[in-house]
């Protein structure tokens, strides 16, 4: 026998007690949805997981509604120490299912059990914890003493890591004091709806959170509800250009989070192994499906030979199959659609005349599956080295100078992620310096952390996640000499502050004073609603 | 098992080096290697460490451990006593049940070569063929702080009792210091008086004491001049110096074997020793092994275990597997 054919060290799926039907979670109870139900597959296998309601318009004016009602009457009123106390319920409880959650997420997904049990689910805690002492902290946040909650935050979220997605968008609305309508994109809903019973669990009150399924439409109608003060998106940047074009006009607060066609560079002084290791987690982790993905390898000429070579025995040791199966580390492409897309790109990439390398592996015969895939030869021209694939893709191309790949790095429509691989610290800053990317790792890809903020530039997206920055998203400053509480006297002087730097800066007057504005008006609007109830 | 020709270990480092090994030529290439991430490399180690060996593979991996183990005793305390004791055990090392395997060597001080040879018998020879080697550590184990002189009279005298293998300690003071050449020569001069008068040559294992180099730098750059010196295999650690063997230090010194024989053909061999004490740990450094240099190398000659109270731990599992749950520590002899 072959000692790396490993036997097959399965996770047990008996820790799942799924049901068979899940509803809408609206008011802190399951309901059922008025549009058509859909089902959930597993995408290693295609069978069927479980029957998840469709939220129609109705359903989502009546999540909407629940969240306005959850925001006046207690969310918006109770102290941030006792929201914090919530959160951390929440992240306790999400690291007592970890298991469960991580079974979950592989089987509703595809990605390994050693991914999202190792990665996923760990940092969901991590994210709930962090933002939960941020809670009764707000004043600390950057935006001047007791900073307001902006009411009902609409959160849309991809299939890609969805319940990791659910956490940065829910933890800081939460911990800014918004309740939230949130819905998880259409081929992965089951994490969200277990954590919907973790709410419960918490015994969150109704009505805070409010998760809601369903396809694109129901999207789209949650975002451009009158009712909805913020929204969050992550996903494409297609979709997230729709949006910002809904919400135009509107004084709706968004954030979006979209594509990426991020830069990995490789010097030729780089530390070879680990530059490797960083490729293949760049590139290969989550089968891809990462938006800040390394999906373009820039290496330096003098070594690419060198680099494509042990790149591809390293590729050979993937292991690619059942997702549950702890060995595991390439499991199944989401779903039909993206392994359609990425089957696409990578058959242009071939017409365009890049050499195409594929680790060897033997593909099941169900479900979606997609090997570890290398172009070599990728001019800056090609569309495999413009568009992203959001698949196990990885396009190779050179440059000869610092500078070169600097502008061979920029020269993309995103700008959410690159890399720098080199031994020389020096390098290191003065590249990352001149990179147009919101999060740039050095001698390391794809880390993730709280308390570090993540976001883009360009179409990549605006707002920035994580950290102290990503309470922004979620906060409004104080209004300028308006202080309903005990802390008047602290808001005032920080107003004061704002106006005598305003006075200094006439030019940037209107700018800071129109939040302040925005605000007054919400407030008022907040104040109708509430009374229409 | 016996170790490669010294002549061509000489040309072939010539060759690769571009000059005659001196301290200058040594440093220029040895530096020009390129550098270790350590936090990539721990992140590695790892992931690695996270695979799940079950059912059929772990009971592969339980008996393969133990072919691959150098059972060791190395305490002043030594006596021929102890010795014979510790080979009875390599010979047999689960009474209770005949089918599990002998270990790869037994490891002891020069001194007591003699007795480890004479204790073994018929069982004294090549692993490969279900016999026991005797490797003896030399050249002044562990500190290595000897004149040249005594480090070879010690290599010689344990190949002259019998001793197949020897475990040589690098001057790590002259390779901190930059000594290169000088640290180079040392392992060709042992090399040498690792040869037998009929031509043959016991095999050298070149230890580095990864825990005195400190840095995954410093490792990198001492495996390499090792093996450009003709080691037959590089090992971790003496165990007398903590940090002994880690995964990290394994994989980086795996990863320059393959660089190695990628460049040269040239297969070397690799020892972890010292703090390898659960079948659990050792698992991680098969799958290390496998996944870095290939499963190839899982054979005596090119990949061992130098640990005592490991062997215990693994029959421990070994007799789990056979009877369904756990005995303890009164059903694995102390040796």
């Amino acid at each position: 026998m072959s000692f790396l054919d490993y036997a097959p060290a399965p996770e047990s799926r008996a820790i799942l007690s799924l049901r068979d039907n899940y509803g809408l979670f609206i008011d802190g109870e399951f309901v059922d949805g008025r549009g058509e139900p859909f089902q959930t597959i597993s995408p290693a296998t295609e069978e069927r997981i479980a029957m998840i309601a469709n939220a129609n318009a109705a359903d989502v004016d009546a999540a909407v509604a629940a969240a306005r009602r959850a925001y006046d009457r207690t969310w918006s009123k109770m102290s941030g120490r006792d929201r914090g106390k919530y959160l951390f319920r929440i992240a306790r409880l999400v690291q007592e299912r970890a298991r469960e959650l991580a079974v979950a997420e592989s089987l509703d997904n595809g990605k390994p059990i050693k991914e999202s049990r190792d990665v996923d689910v760990p940092l969901v805690a991590a994210w709930f914890f962090y933002y939960a002492g941020w809670a009764d902290k707000l004043d600390h946040a950057g935006l001047g003493a007791n900073p307001r909650s902006l009411g009902v935050a609409a959160q849309v979220i991809p299939w890609n890591f969805p319940l990791l997605m659910l956490a940065w968008k829910i933890a800081p609305a939460l911990a800014a004091g918004n309740t939230v309508v949130l819905k998880p994109a259409e081929t992965t809903p089951l994490t969200a709806l277990i954590f919907a019973e973790i709410l419960q669990q918490a015994e969150l009150p109704a009505g805070v959170v409010n998760i809601i399924t369903g396809a694109g439409d129901t999207g789209a109608a949650l975002v451009s509800h009158d009712g909805v003060d913020k929204v969050a998106f992550t996903g494409s940047t297609g979709v997230g250009r729709a949006i910002a074009k809904q919400v135009a006009g509107t004084d709706k607060k968004v954030t979006l989070e979209l594509g990426g066609k991020a830069a990995n560079i490789v010097f030729d002084d780089a530390p070879i192994d680990q530059a490797i290791e960083g490729i293949v987690n760049g590139i290969f982790f989550n089968q891809g499906h990462v938006c800040c993905a390394g999906s373009r390898l820039l290496v330096q000429e003098n070594i690419h030979d060198e680099v494509v070579e042990r790149l591809k025995l390293r590729l050979s040791t993937l292991r690619l199959g059942d997702p549950l199966d702890k060995n595991t580390d390439i499991g199944a492409i989401n779903s039909k659609e993206q392994l359609e897309r990425i089957r696409t790109l990578s058959d242009i990439g071939v017409a365009e005349g890049a050499e195409r390398w594929t680790a060897p592996c033997d593909i099941p015969e169900n479900g979606f599956w997609f090997a570890p895939t290398i172009f070599t030869g990728v001019q800056t021209s090609s569309r495999i080295a413009r568009e992203e694939i959001f698949g196990p893709v990885l396009s190779v191309l050179t440059f000869r100078t610092p500078a070169e790949a600097i502008a061979k790095a920029n020269n993309t429509p995103y700008g959410l992620s690159a890399g720098i691989w080199t031994d020389k610290g020096s390098r290191i800053l003065a590249v990352a310096d001149q990179l147009r990317a919101g999060v740039i790792w050095a001698n390391t890809f794809n880390r993730f952390d709280p308390s570090s903020p993540f976001g883009g530039y360009k179409e990549s997206g605006y707002g920035r996640e994580g950290g102290r920055h990503g309470l922004a998203a979620y906060l409004a400053p104080a209004p300028i000499g308006q202080s309903s509480t005990g802390r008047a006297a602290i808001a005032g002087a920080a107003s004061t502050a704002a106006i005598e730097a305003d006075a200094s800066a006439p030019a940037k007057r209107s700018r800071a004073a129109k939040p302040a504005r925005t605000l007054q008006n919400r407030s008022a609007k907040a104040a109708t609603k509430g009374s229409k109830r | 098992m016996s170790g490669t020709s010294l002549v061509s270990a000489r040309e072939r480092a010539i060759a690769v080096l571009g000059g005659e090994p001196d301290d200058a030529t040594l440093r220029r290439y040895l530096h020009g290697i390129a550098g270790v991430d350590a936090v990539g490399l721990e992140q590695r180690a790892a992931g690695l460490g996270t695979r799940s060996i079950k059912t059929s593979s772990k009971k592969w991996a339980l008996d393969r451990i133990i072919e691959l183990i150098d059972l060791t005793t190395l305490e002043g305390a030594d006596t021929p006593g102890k010795v014979r004791s510790l080979v009875a055990k390599a010979v047999n090392p689960d009474p209770s049940d005949a089918t599990t395997p002998r270990v790869a060597a037994v490891c002891v001080y020069g001194d007591m070569v003699p007795y480890a040879v004479e204790a073994l018998g018929g069982a004294h020879g090549d692993p490969d063929d279900g016999l026991i080697s005797v490797a003896a550590v030399a050249t002044a184990f562990p500190s290595g702080r000897a004149s040249l002189d005594i480090k070879l009279a010690d290599t010689a005298e344990a190949v002259a009792a019998g001793a197949d293998e020897i475990d040589m300690v690098i001057d790590r003071g002259a390779f901190l210091a930059g000594r290169y050449g000088l640290v180079f020569d040392q392992i060709a001069a042992v090399k040498a008086a690792c040869a037998r008068p009929d031509g043959t040559s016991a095999s050298l294992k070149v230890i580095l004491e990864t825990g005195e180099l400190v840095t995954y730098d410093n490792v990198r750059r001492a495996s390499w001049l090792s093996i450009l010196a003709g080691g037959d295999f590089i090992k971790t650690s003496t165990g007398k110096v903590a940090p002994a063997a880690t995964l990290p230090v394994t994989l980086l010194m795996l990863e320059v074997v393959r660089d190695w024989h990628l460049a040269t053909g040239q297969r070397i061999g690799v020892k972890p020793a010292g703090g390898i004490r659960s079948s659990k740990d050792a698992i991680k450094y098969l799958v290390t092994v496998a996944e870095t240099v290939g499963e190839d190398w899982l054979q005596p000659h090119l990949f061992r275990f130098g640990a005592s109270s490991l062997l215990n731990d693994v029959l421990l599992q070994r007799q789990k597997i056979a009877t369904g749950h756990y005995s303890g520590a009164d059903y694995v002899t102390i040796d």
